[in-house]
């Protein structure tokens, strides 16, 4: 194999429903500020599941140069909290994009030549925005019989709808818009695997620097659950809690022995990694190290978890190795822990089997309880709360997992923050719906 | 030294017919798998034609018995499983057991599956109606209390665009790296690009790789329809996908799934495999210019052709045909010309350039991976597929299209170029298999 290049982190943009931008987030995290409530946006009320995770207020003008504003007219929701996302990341990197740069927010001119700049984004399924298609569609109902008629939408309904309309819905659009706004001409990915996505992004990126096709790589993933069609999709499929709409709070209990179900939100998060000498020779703040990544496949099926937790296991000894570490040098867990029993149990099995006793001795973060399961950019947070408890020598307590479920091999923190002293993070994300399955592995930097 | 990635297996499923050989003479003969469109009833629509699959049973490709796993899947993953399951018995691998299933990965460019449109649509038009009949805006308490009581779990959840690599991981017990990306039009491509990486680098010995998917449902025609990007020549519909002809008007919107088998070298050599081409470059880039048009200069085609000829290490002068994205739409064949012009210079008239779009249609993100399959088969019997439709010639578009008929010629290096909205840019080598 060719001489790979060293990849860093040099900094993180996030969109929770407890803060946006990597700070924000951190101190919400250690204050376990709650980011799960009864659902506003639209009316819940004939859905069993009425709480979730949605964004705090906030401004896309605040995000964007003042000449893209139009643009946001043609974004989903996803993409925005992509957009949001990729202007926190290079704000918080001191990378000068071309939006930095139209913004007035660079200081100094560019230090990113657009060429060796790329985008590897994970995206869901982006739901239709059902007010807008179900008031077009409404318009070819037959007035006779009320049904909907092919006749009368395909003869007038559909003009009802903007030219520009397929173009909301298309995956791609997180990396196009972030690409465009940012002015990333280097390879550009959508990965489109669920809540294994972001995971699969950012593995993918730290290839691309490694072998040198791109110096620079904004990556992560971003997904709105906030919208009714995308509420009702897990909630089909049995994954949401309906027994704790009164205590959003308490709702999403990751690993739990009395897990209820997860609870769905919003958000996303893109991390800008770059090649060890990149980011020297800017002189930039160097958060950790990427060494490691793999991948797996689960074949037990598509719809539930390998009892076994042999694809979780698989992916992170294929991190490991990738790292050229064993378990031993694990020093903080981040597993995905969607507080779904089923998932959970089998994620906890393949923890257990690939890093053993290791796992009584390091600490664990899981995240959902705070802030719900965002799909597509739900891994994405994980890896920037892996990156930030190394570069921070702290690990956040996690909401909600103070019973765990019997077999749970993860000591999580409850109440104060407690000192990391972790060289090596390993966070792991699998796809709730598919086979998908990937783990990362951070080191601490040194030099 | 970074491993060779050789092509071991082949299969598809397209709009003229499901066998490799099949298909490929119908390619060379100028045929068109472009009719009325009879999947919905689109008599009234813009565009009323496209080019479907026809008479297709998954059960006949991997047999009623496994069939039963699968019984639930949609249109684009039915696709994707029987191609595959050509491309493994191609391949030589239906029952081998030397392979150990955590070196076999999967990345496809796949789509997301067909909308459950009646149920969708049933439940729009409650959630628009009060209780007396009369059309109001969403309510989205009206909407929920239809949508939870009509709504399938099942066909809801195999609308996801991971579910046909799922399902594949499933039915070949690959447990190795699993990734599906979506870059629209050109995500077959760019999935073969990565696939090729991933194998180069030693994360997988064999990839199941290329892509599937179906727009021609209602949503999806209207979507491309509002976007006036297909063609209107409803009354001919065999003439309407002509790209680089001076009348062209748009695409035509096909279906299918093509796979390949991707296998490092030595994997392929060791067990003694057919070896078909071999994945010698890969470019990717974004225009990173506007969400609605192509960079004016082509900016991001061209980069991404020279970024996949220095990968594969060959220059302009080794290049003898380029298989073009070529949709048939006025900007894409307009700048996709100017994209070669500029990168080929004084050679551009010398390599000829064809669109098989011309005949198939557009797979959209299988589009990429039907044409690297064409693109092995020009090498291995020494002929280029002709661009059918080609009438009158574009001043915008002057290189050799191989117009209308298909033509013998020494194949041995050869680009496949994928274009998809937004500014992906992504372009692959292929090269005659040679020691």
């Amino acid at each position: 194999m060719s001489r790979q290049r060293r990849v860093v982190v040099t900094g993180i943009g996030l969109a929770t429903p407890i803060g946006i931008g990597a700070e924000a987030y951190w101190e919400a995290l250690l204050q376990k500020k709650r980011g799960i409530r009864a659902i506003e946006s639209f009316d819940p009320s004939q859905m069993a599941a009425r709480i979730g995770g949605a964004l705090p207020p906030h401004n896309m003008a605040d995000y964007i140069p003042k000449t893209y504003r139009k643009n946001n007219k043609v974004m989903s929701d996803d993409t925005r909290i992509a957009v949001v996302c990729a202007h926190q990341a290079a704000l918080n990197a001191g990378l000068n994009t071309a939006c930095l740069i139209a913004r007035g927010e660079a200081k100094g001119g560019s230090n990113v030549d657009p060429t060796g700049f790329g985008a590897n984004i994970g995206a869901g399924l982006i739901c239709a925005d059902l007010p807008e298609l179900a008031g077009a569609l409404s318009t070819a109902a037959d007035p006779a019989t009320g049904r909907f008629s092919h006749a009368r939408w395909g003869r007038e309904g559909m003009t009802n709808l903007t030219p520009l309309w397929l173009l909301k819905f298309l995956p791609n659009m997180l990396a196009c818009h972030v690409t465009i706004v940012h002015d990333a001409q280097a390879p550009s990915n959508t990965i489109t695997c669920g809540e294994a996505s972001s995971h699969l992004a950012i593995g993918e990126a730290f290839r691309t620097i490694a072998r040198g096709a791109a110096d620079v790589v904004i990556c992560g993933g971003a997904e709105s659950k906030m919208n009714p069609m995308a509420l009702a999709r897990p909630l089909l499929f049995g994954w949401l809690n309906t027994a704790d709409n009164d205590r959003p709070h308490h709702a999403c209990r990751p690993f739990a022995s009395d897990g209820a179900g997860m609870v769905a939100s919003e958000g996303g998060g893109l991390a800008i990694l770059e090649s060890l000498d990149h980011a020297r020779r800017r002189g930039a703040r160097i958060y950790a190290e990427v060494v490691g990544f793999g991948a797996a496949a689960n074949t037990h099926d598509w719809r539930s978890p390998d009892p076994s937790g042999s694809p979780v296991r698989l992916a992170i000894e294929a991190a490991l190795k990738d790292a050229g570490v064993g378990p031993a040098a694990l020093g903080l867990a981040v597993p995905f822990g969607c507080a779904v029993p089923a998932f959970d149990a089998s994620e906890s099995l393949g923890w257990r089997d690939a890093c053993g006793s290791r796992l009584e001795q390091v600490r664990a973060v899981a995240t959902k309880g705070l802030i719900g399961v965002n799909g597509a950019g739900s891994g994405a947070i994980d890896f920037a709360t892996a990156v930030l408890a190394l570069y921070r020598n702290t690990v956040p307590p996690s909401a909600n997992t103070h019973r765990t479920h019997d077999g749970c091999p993860f000591r999580f923190v409850q109440g104060d923050p407690v000192d990391a002293n972790a060289e090596y993070a390993v966070t792991t994300a699998f796809a709730l719906s598919g086979s998908q399955t990937a783990a990362l592995v951070v080191r601490k930097f040194e030099e | 030294m970074e491993r060779r990635t050789v092509i071991t297996g082949m299969g598809w499923i397209t709009p003229l017919g499901h066998d490799i050989d099949a298909v490929w003479k119908r390619l060379l003969a100028g045929e068109s798998g472009v009719a009325a469109t009879t999947l919905f009833d689109a008599a009234t629509y813009p565009t009323t034609f496209s080019a479907q699959v026809k008479d297709f049973d998954p059960q006949r490709f991997i047999g009623a018995e496994a069939w039963k796993r699968h019984a639930d899947a949609n249109r684009n993953t039915q696709f994707a499983l029987a191609a595959a399951e050509l491309a493994w018995r191609d391949a030589g691998l239906a029952g081998i057991a030397a392979v150990d299933p955590t070196r076999v990965g999967i990345y496809l460019g796949g789509g997301e599956g067909a909308i459950d449109f009646d149920n969708f649509v049933d439940a729009a038009l409650a959630g628009c109606r009060d209780d007396a009949g009369i059309t109001i805006p969403l309510d989205a308490a009206r909407w929920a209390r239809r949508a939870m009581a009509i709504l399938n779990a099942i066909r809801e959840q195999e609308q996801e665009p991971n579910l046909p690599a799922s399902h594949l991981a499933v039915r070949f017990d690959a447990r190795g790296p699993n990734f599906n990306t979506l870059t629209a039009c050109a995500a077959s491509t760019q999935a073969i690009g990565e696939a090729t990486q991933m194998i180069r680098r030693g994360d997988a010995d064999v990839i199941i790789s290329g892509g599937t998917h179906s727009m021609i449902h209602p949503l999806g025609v209207t979507g491309f329809n509002r976007l006036t990007a297909l063609s209107t020549r409803n009354e001919c519909p065999a003439k309407a996908s002509r790209p680089f002809d001076r009348n062209r008007d748009g695409f035509v919107l096909g279906e299918g799934s093509g796979i390949i088998i991707l296998e490092s070298l030595d994997h392929a050599r060791n067990r003694g495999a057919d070896i078909k081409a071999e994945i010698i470059g890969y470019g990717s880039t974004a225009d990173a210019f506007r969400i609605t048009d192509i960079h004016d200069r082509g900016r991001g085609a061209i980069a991404a052709m020279r970024l996949a000829m220095e990968n594969a290490g060959v220059g302009i002068d080794e290049i003898d045909y380029i298989s073009a994205h070529g949709t048939g739409t006025a900007e894409n064949d307009t700048i996709e010309t100017l994209a070669i012009r500029s990168l080929f210079g004084d050679r551009a008239p010398r390599v000829p350039v064809s669109s098989i779009k011309s005949m198939m249609g557009h797979l959209i993100a299988a589009a990429g991976v039907v044409e690297v399959i064409t693109c092995v088969l020009a090498i291995r019997d020494g002929v280029l597929p002709p661009t059918i439709n080609y009438e009158t010639p574009d001043p915008n578009c002057n290189l050799d299209y191989v117009p209308n008929h298909a033509r013998k010629a020494d194949v041995n290096v050869v680009l496949s170029n994928s274009f998809g909205f937004g500014g992906q840019n992504d372009t692959l080598v292929v090269r005659r298999f040679e020691r």
